[in-house]
């Protein structure tokens, strides 16, 4: 009896049961409550926008993968191109035609992903990135939202009218309804006072229910915190850039909304409109393009909070999570660079420590 | 005790009720020992026996060499069949020095063994010594020479001895069942330690999923108040000792140092039981406790082995394997080294021979790294694996000394969390070997550099020397000339002929 094994590769001969399949699935599972939701909401064409683009987003995937050269099972199984797909589905308008979201998936796969190299490499998020070009490229489709007209009630559009809708027809009558950022944004550049655009707190419950016109995911607050609880709980992302970037976005809004309630919105309007929760939790979180290190997340969370209430309030923009995202995503190699955990046995400027009482007997 | 939080760290399931159960029993004494002249660090013992002797148990086999080295002493008595390679006890399977023993089944210890009656009425010198020719290493795997730390108190003012009983490798129990069946040696071995390092604090450190070591360790500690048992979490890599000393005193050890440098001298269980035995029964190192487990043996067991006995003769004793290994490894899962063959002897530091099955290896096709980071928060040390992996990769090896490469203790626990499987160890310590091999070779260069440049001066020297000689004898011969020249000139008034340099015939 004598038994040979390998003897090439160093250990650990052991392995926590985690994988980025995994990580991916987790991740899209939380998403599931709030894009239900989001289906139910928006009805039909919100599905059919949903499978168009998180299939381009797959076929993408794999023709970029084929030219690389790389393994199709492999890769296309990971779940990073379906989780892509995914959240720039959720973050778009919800009756917007097809190609929206076919084109928004090739540019997050193809020109944010895989020009970069691939999993792992790319420097934004691919959804964001997206999210940006077709804001800017399809600036009318991209801002046209809808009421909540929930699936299957009766002034939902039917299964063939909704075709209709996907395929970019007119003739369904919807009600078009601006977000509420949106829409409070026109209404102050009009000279209105906060109090009278949004009197009362009834905003901020239909915010936090998603009874609101918005984009397919974003919606409802609720779900989506229950989905960032669960990846808490997971342990999948850490406190760090979801607490960083909602405290300084609701610490602004504080101060701000102090200084002049009438025209700057209090913390939980900030929180509950608007993609806020979504990036919060699902996209500021994103591994590859946050920083590292503890300290840096909690700099980047906050920088994305702060560009939010920034863009949001100052700039062209009634939603400006897109942007501030990517301007920090910018940002990660440099506090990457400069972040960095403390090693064991030195100090913060990595020079061996030094005790008064060290115990070596020097001659 | 209070205890202190230390950084990163991970849960892996500890496996230890494969074999925690099992008492400690006797590897039958195997045909041939196979008894390999380097289980140390520092230099390989020198053989001092010849082929055909006949040795009794105990007996040199080999001499320390230096400072750094440990002596080997024979497992049981029996014929030296002779002096040769064999297979080591690496992963390399390369071969060492071996001494190969046939044992004659009488286990007959030396008549020359004798135990102190008194070890606490010697001097610490006295017990180092001792400890020294027992050819005790550090028993935990790092296999340092324990008289060389016996004896820090000479260069640093030590007030602490900790014992680690951490045991915080997956499947390992032999410290456990160690402690737990020879609490009375063990502790007594501690406080001949603590004598021998003039300390005045003990610690006695053993994880929370030893319970049993615990109570029995705290009962036969109860003898010395000085004694403390410190009941430690369960958390991969707690027996670490730069960690442990931190979790216990609140305290980091200075980078590139020793924890002597805040005063802790930190020594093993097994150590202290073989302190003890060397001192009071006078028995050097010949055998020790080595966990035989993993999902792929028969009947995982904690063993008494000699020294020298092949980890196949171990394998057989436990029944063989169950179903055919996918990793054999020696020591726990995950520091570990694999082992190339079961025909390998066991070593000093070996404490433990895993089989470890498909499903207990969970190796995957590593994927790209996705900078998820849980290697930086899972990391005891503070680095960010990752970003060191992405520069070994790229072959910037400065780059990831600069990140911190060298302040890696290779615990695995990056590697263990990855999500994308990625072996961060493996480029560690490539980079880390690549580092000490580029060490090597600029040291020779600038060694080449030395000795080519003292030749040079050397050469220069001879030649000055001879030019000197040279010159001295022209002059001598010059002066001469002169003289006889003047005694001529004296004669026939010629002035002239003083002045013409006799160089010509030297310059020819």
């Amino acid at each position: 009896m004598q038994i040979e094994t390998p003897a090439s590769s160093a250990g650990p001969f052991a392995h926590a049961r985690t994988s980025v399949q995994r990580t991916m699935a987790l991740v899209m599972l939380a998403l599931l409550p709030a894009t239900l939701f989001g289906f139910w909401q928006f009805g039909w064409p919100a599905v059919f926008l949903f499978f168009a683009t998180i299939g381009t987003a797959l076929l993408a995937e794999s023709a970029c993968l084929k030219l690389a050269g790389k393994p199709q099972r492999l890769y296309l199984l990971d779940g990073s191109a379906l989780l892509a797909g995914w959240l720039l589905a959720v973050s778009l308008p919800p009756w917007a035609p097809w190609w929206i979201g076919a084109i928004g998936a090739v540019i997050a796969v193809v020109v944010a992903k895989h020009v970069f190299g691939g999993l792992g490499q790319n420097l934004f998020n691919p959804a964001m990135v997206a999210r940006v070009a077709l804001l800017i490229s399809f600036p009318l489709e991209m801002t046209n939202y809808v009421q909540p007209m929930p699936l299957f009630s009766a002034d939902a559009p039917g299964f063939l009218q909704s075709v209709g809708i996907s395929l970019g027809q007119p003739g369904f009558d919807a009600i078009s309804g601006a977000t509420l950022l949106s829409h409070v944004r026109t209404e102050l550049s009009q000279g209105m006072s906060l109090s009278e655009i949004i009197p009362g707190m009834a905003h901020l419950v239909s915010g936090a229910v998603g009874t609101i016109a918005g984009s397919m995911g974003e919606t409802s607050a609720l779900l989506i915190l229950l989905g960032g609880l669960f990846l808490l709980a997971k342990r999948v992302i850490t406190w760090h850039t979801p607490v960083a970037m909602i405290g300084s976005l609701a610490i602004l809004a504080t101060l701000m909304n102090l200084y002049d309630p009438e025209h700057y919105a209090g913390a939980l309007y900030h929180i509950v409109s608007g993609a806020t929760l979504l990036v919060a939790f699902f996209i500021a979180t994103d591994p590859v393009t946050s920083p590292v290190s503890k300290m840096g997340q909690i700099i980047f969370g906050a920088g994305c909070g702060v560009l939010v209430y920034v863009i949001r309030t100052w700039a062209g923009y009634p939603e400006g999570v897109a942007f501030a995202i990517l301007l920090m995503n910018a940002c990660t190699p440099m506090i990457d660079h400069y972040i960095r955990p403390r090693v064991y046995g030195r100090d913060r400027r990595g020079t061996p420590i030094e005790y008064a009482d060290n115990a070596e007997m020097r001659k | 005790m209070k205890l202190f939080k230390i950084r990163g760290g991970v849960h892996p399931h500890d496996n230890k009720h494969l074999a925690a159960g099992q008492a400690i029993e006797d590897l039958p004494m195997p045909a041939l020992l196979h008894i390999p002249l380097q289980q140390h660090i520092g230099a390989p013992a020198k053989p001092a026996v010849r082929r055909g002797q006949h040795v009794a148990k105990g007996e040199l086999l080999a001499l320390s060499q230096g400072v750094i080295s440990a002596p080997v002493h024979a497992p049981t008595s029996g014929r030296v069949m002779g002096v040769g390679s064999y297979p080591a006890h690496h992963a390399s399977g390369l071969s060492v020095r071996t001494v190969t023993l046939k044992p004659d089944g009488e286990d007959r210890w030396s008549d020359e063994i004798q135990g102190v009656s008194d070890p606490f009425a010697l001097t610490p010198e006295e017990i180092a010594a001792r400890v020294a020719a027992a050819g005790i290493v550090g028993m935990g795997g790092a296999t340092f020479p324990s008289a060389v730390k016996l004896n820090l108190r000479t260069r640093y003012r030590l007030h602490t001895l900790v014992i680690n009983g951490a045991e915080c490798e997956p499947y390992l129990t032999c410290d456990d069942r160690l402690m737990r069946e020879h609490a009375e040696d063990v502790v007594d071995g501690v406080r001949i330690m603590a004598h021998a390092l003039g300390v005045d604090r003990i610690i006695i450190a053993i994880e929370n999923n030893k319970p049993e070591a615990q109570a029995a360790m705290a009962l036969a500690a109860s003898v010395d108040s000085r004694i403390r048992i410190a009941r430690l979490p369960t958390r991969y890599p707690m027996g670490s000792e730069k960690h442990l000393v931190q979790a216990l005193t609140g305290r980091e050890t200075p980078a590139r140092g020793l924890t002597a440098d805040i005063g802790v001298v930190v020594h093993n269980g097994a150590t202290a039981f073989a302190v003890h035995e060397a001192l009071r029964l006078g028995r050097p190192l010949v055998s020790r406790v080595v966990t035989v487990s993993g999902g792929a043996v028969s009947r995982p067991r904690n063993l008494r082995v000699p020294l020298g006995a092949r980890v196949q003769d171990l394998l057989e004793h436990c029944g063989g394997f169950a179903q055919p290994p996918a990793q054999l490894i020696s020591g726990g899962p995950m520091m570990g080294q694999p082992l190339p063959s079961t025909r390998v002897p066991m070593v000093k530091g070996s404490n433990g021979v895993l089989a470890l099955t498909t499903a207990e290896v969970t190796r995957q096709e590593p994927m790209p790294c996705i900078r998820c980071a849980t290697c930086v928060q899972a990391c005891p040390c503070g680095l960010v694996p990752l970003d060191m992996a992405a520069h070994t990769r790229a072959g910037d090896l400065d780059g990831a000394v600069s990140l911190g490469l060298m302040d890696c203790i290779g615990c695995g626990s990056c590697a263990y969390v990855c999500p994308a499987h990625i072996p961060l160890v493996q480029y560690f310590n490539y980079a880390k070997g690549e580092m000490a091999a580029r060490g090597r070779a600029k040291q020779k260069m600038t060694e080449t550099k030395r000795l080519a440049e003292q030749r040079t001066a050397r050469m220069e020297a001879i030649k000055q020397a001879k030019r000197e000689a040279m010159a001295k004898r022209k002059r001598e011969a010059a002066a001469k000339k002169a003289a006889e020249a003047t005694a001529t000139d004296a004669a026939v008034m010629t002035p002239g002929a003083a002045a013409e340099p006799p160089v010509t015939a030297a310059e020819a």
